[in-house]
């Protein structure tokens, strides 16, 4: 019992980042009709935004410190930052902590501004070309991106740690009348699903609540009768673009404690939630946060040593194998609208 | 105008003539001429470099080829000199090898066996390169060799821990200058046995391929030695980044040690991602709970940040070594780069120099000539005591260090110290165990 209760909540905080990535990718194919594969880029845009705040936090002078010999022999030189000399040591070793959580605030802006190049400069271009010309240019444009970033940040993971106050793991065991140690959690990865789940739901709020995602829904059931009516979808369409890139950019921002980012991380999850967003029904939008968790939690099952033991490698494959097993039996996904991806 | 009229028999044949030409050797042209494959004839002699210049081990890469520059620098009689000065062997002069200017070309491993025999096959045909050299990675490693093998050059591996390398896949072209597994595993049960205690229960987790399973070896045999009970042995794909639903059942097991034996970008994320569900902050069988690293790599610690801070593990070598070569190699190094060298480039750079030492007190580049002359060859003065480079399986026998994650560093480069230079006669195995010919010495020719 307690390894079944461990492997669900193991399967939340991954569902939770395949359901954030499945939730922007969906956006972008409902309004625009675009198969984005630059969205894992995104996300690992994301992650060095964090990454790149967390230097700047840690931008520093030096001081000469005879005391002490570097590794030739010279007098050491000591990094210190320049919030110590704003704010005080104790003050300023608070802002660096915490500098994974302030950077949601730095990368919102960021990753609202990328996706909006990226759909004006590029995408649009690519409206009426077939599917393959657009997973061939995002495709492409992932590999740029991700170039870009290891020529500048190198090809080594960068830790990018939680706010130490967040380190160490919560016992549910005991909570739930276990032994101690036997259902643990770590903090960082609760505030990952919280987040995730506030995230997903300021998203559904704003389009279900908003007189813009009314707008954007609309546009998504029948864009040219929206057009006809004289409201410029196109703009809100971007807009929506960005959207989903600062939301792939913020479930990059907060998983960078969970694994040290590097220039990789997107493509690891872009197959992932591709698959994801297949299951869930392509253009559903609480298909693809539906599938982002039952997916997570069931590649998390499938990596127990008990079934691993019975089926070796079948957490390498599980997630495929539902995907087929979906597609064959209901070929428009879990959530999918009745027509869609059928024929 | 003509038609063209296909027929499967034209088709089948066609290709089955078209196959058989191109898995013949294409090796033998720059072979012919002088005994042995790429003879230098002019005033140059070329060396191929062969690293991961990108995917995942771009970094370390590049620490080796910054190693080989200054090697090549060195060898030409450009710097300081480096371990030139205190290489027990005085046969390079500074003057190139046998008096020909040393140049090099350098080929992207991409940390993939076929990536990396293509560039090293490509340096051997095109460039006419006499040696092959460098590499991140144990399945790379025992490719290039077995390629090295069939071209007729030499191979010096650069970093590669498995033991399969001069163990089961050795070959008579090939030598290793890095520790292995076995080596590991015998530097690190006794300093685990005298920090932790010889009661204690282990559960491994280990890459799923060839390096993973002989390092969840060596460590399992020697710590079982010392009276430690492995609970639990799981493998975890090389692909895997999230390591969490291995992690979390590992105390439920009952295990008070979780031994990582992972690597690189895997090392990295199991250490991050064990310390993050507070592994070490637990008490488990009345115990502190512990965590190893079998192989420690300073560019690795540095991505685990301060996660390894006490954490044990083994290394070829450190920069903070004290021993005349040792400095003498950070001083060079440092002065042209700006950091500290890590244990890749050092390794690169011996290899670079012990070949090129070979084929000075050989006489020639015939590597017949050279794998004789470092056959059993003992030497001094490259940072790691006194070495023998054994003749039964081209492995090099010198000191293993054991090293902790520093608790205070004082730099991104201070992140290991040393807690002990576990001696030759502890490391030593009988070549035999791991199976494997050498076989006879390819000239090419």
């Amino acid at each position: 019992m307690e390894a079944i209760i461990l492997q669900v909540l193991n399967g939340l905080d991954k569902g939770s980042a395949y359901a954030l990535i499945a939730l922007g990718l969906t956006l972008i194919f409902g309004t625009l009709g675009v198969v984005n594969f630059a969205h894992g880029a995104l996300f690992m845009i994301g992650a060095f935004c964090a990454v790149t705040l967390s230097r700047i936090l840690t931008l520093s002078h030096t001081i000469v410190d005879e005391t002490q010999k570097d590794f030739l022999g010279n007098p050491l030189k000591v990094e210190v930052p320049y919030v110590y000399d704003w704010f005080g040591q104790a003050t300023g070793d608070v802002i660096i902590d915490w500098a994974v959580p302030l950077s949601i605030l730095f990368a919102i802006p960021v990753m609202v501004a990328i996706g909006v190049l990226m759909e004006r400069g590029l995408i649009k271009h690519f409206y009426k070309r077939p599917h393959a010309d657009q997973i061939l240019v995002t495709f492409g444009l992932a590999i740029v991106l991700q170039e870009i970033i290891k020529y500048y940040y190198g090809a080594n993971p960068i830790p990018t740690p939680a706010p130490s106050a967040f380190v160490g793991s919560f016992d549910f065991g005991t909570m739930l009348g276990f032994e101690a140690n036997q259902i643990i959690y770590p903090y960082w990865r609760i505030i990952y699903f919280a987040f995730a789940a506030i995230i997903i739901g300021a998203v559904f709020a704003f389009l279900q609540f908003t007189t813009f995602g009314m707008v954007v829904r609309a546009g998504m059931a029948d864009r040219e009768t929206v057009q006809l009516l004289g409201i410029n979808i196109d703009k809100r369409f971007t807009l929506m673009f960005g959207i989903a890139a600062a939301v792939a950019g913020l479930a990059g921002v907060m998983y960078t404690p969970i694994n040290s980012p590097n220039y990789h991380m997107g493509m690891d999850f872009l197959v992932l939630s591709f698959v994801v967003v297949v299951v869930g029904g392509m253009g559903s939008l609480p298909g693809a946060v539906l599938a982002g968790f039952v997916l997570g939690i069931l590649e998390s099952f499938a990596s127990m040593r008990e079934v691993l033991a019975i089926l070796p490698g079948l957490n390498q494959i599980i997630i495929y194998l539902v995907a087929i097993i979906i597609l064959l039996t209901r070929p428009r996904g879990l959530m999918g609208r009745k027509g869609v991806m059928e024929d | 105008m003509s038609k063209m009229t296909l027929s499967r028999r034209g088709v089948l044949t066609t290709g089955a003539a078209a196959g058989a030409g191109l898995a013949l050797p294409t090796y033998l042209p720059a072979a012919s001429h002088a005994g042995f494959t790429n003879a230098p004839t002019g005033s140059t002699v070329t060396l191929g470099f062969n690293v991961p210049q990108t995917g995942p081990y771009a970094d370390e890469g590049a620490d080796e080829l910054r190693a080989y520059e200054l090697a090549v620098e060195h060898l030409n009689g450009g710097g300081d000199g480096g371990l030139m000065n205190t290489f027990s062997s005085k046969a390079l002069q500074g003057n190139g090898i046998l008096g020909k200017k040393v140049e090099y070309v350098t080929g992207d491993t991409q940390t993939k066996s076929d990536a990396a025999r293509a560039s090293a096959r490509s340096m051997i045909e095109k460039d006419g390169a006499v040696m092959i050299t460098g590499g991140s990675s144990s399945g790379v490693a025992v490719a290039v060799q077995a390629l090295c093998q069939e071209a007729g050059v030499i191979f010096m591996a650069g970093l590669t821990h498995s033991n399969d390398t001069t163990g089961k896949d050795k070959k008579a072209n090939g030598f290793r200058h890095f520790f292995n597994s076995y080596m590991s595993g015998a530097a690190l049960a006794p300093i685990l046995g005298a920090n932790y205690g010889t009661d204690r229960k282990a559960y491994h987790l280990t890459a799923d391929y060839n390096w993973g399973y002989t390092t969840e070896e060596a460590v399992r045999t020697s710590t079982e030695a010392i009276g430690w009970e492995t609970v639990a042995a799981v493998k975890t794909p090389l692909t895997q980044t999230d390591f969490s639903s291995y992690i979390a059942p590992v105390l439920q097991s009952g295990a008070d040690v979780l031994v990582l034996n992972h690597y690189g970008g895997n090392m990295v994320n199991s250490l991050t991602n064990a310390v993050q569900f507070g592994l070490r902050d637990k008490l488990v069988n009345n115990k502190n709970f512990e965590i190893v690293v079998p192989l420690y790599s300073r560019l690795m610690a540095k991505g685990a940040g301060a996660n390894v801070k006490g954490i044990f593990g083994s290394t070829n070598w450190h920069w903070s070594l004290q021993d005349e070569g040792s400095k003498a190699f950070v001083q060079s190094f440092g002065t042209k780069y700006g950091f500290p060298p890590s244990q890749a480039a050092h390794t690169c750079y011996v290899q670079a120099m012990l070949y090129a030492d070979a084929v000075e007190r050989a006489g020639s580049f015939n590597p017949c000539a050279v794998a004789e002359a470092l056959e059993d060859f003992e030497f001094d003065g490259m940072g790691n005591g006194p070495t023998l480079y054994r003749a039964e399986d081209h492995q090099c026998f010198k000191d293993v260090l054991v090293v902790k994650g520093k608790e205070n560093p004082t730099s991104d480069f201070d992140l290991l110290e040393i807690v002990e230079v576990t001696p030759t006669s502890q490391v030593t195995y009988d070549a035999s165990i791991f199976g494997g010919e050498l076989g006879t010495c390819n000239p090419g020719a």
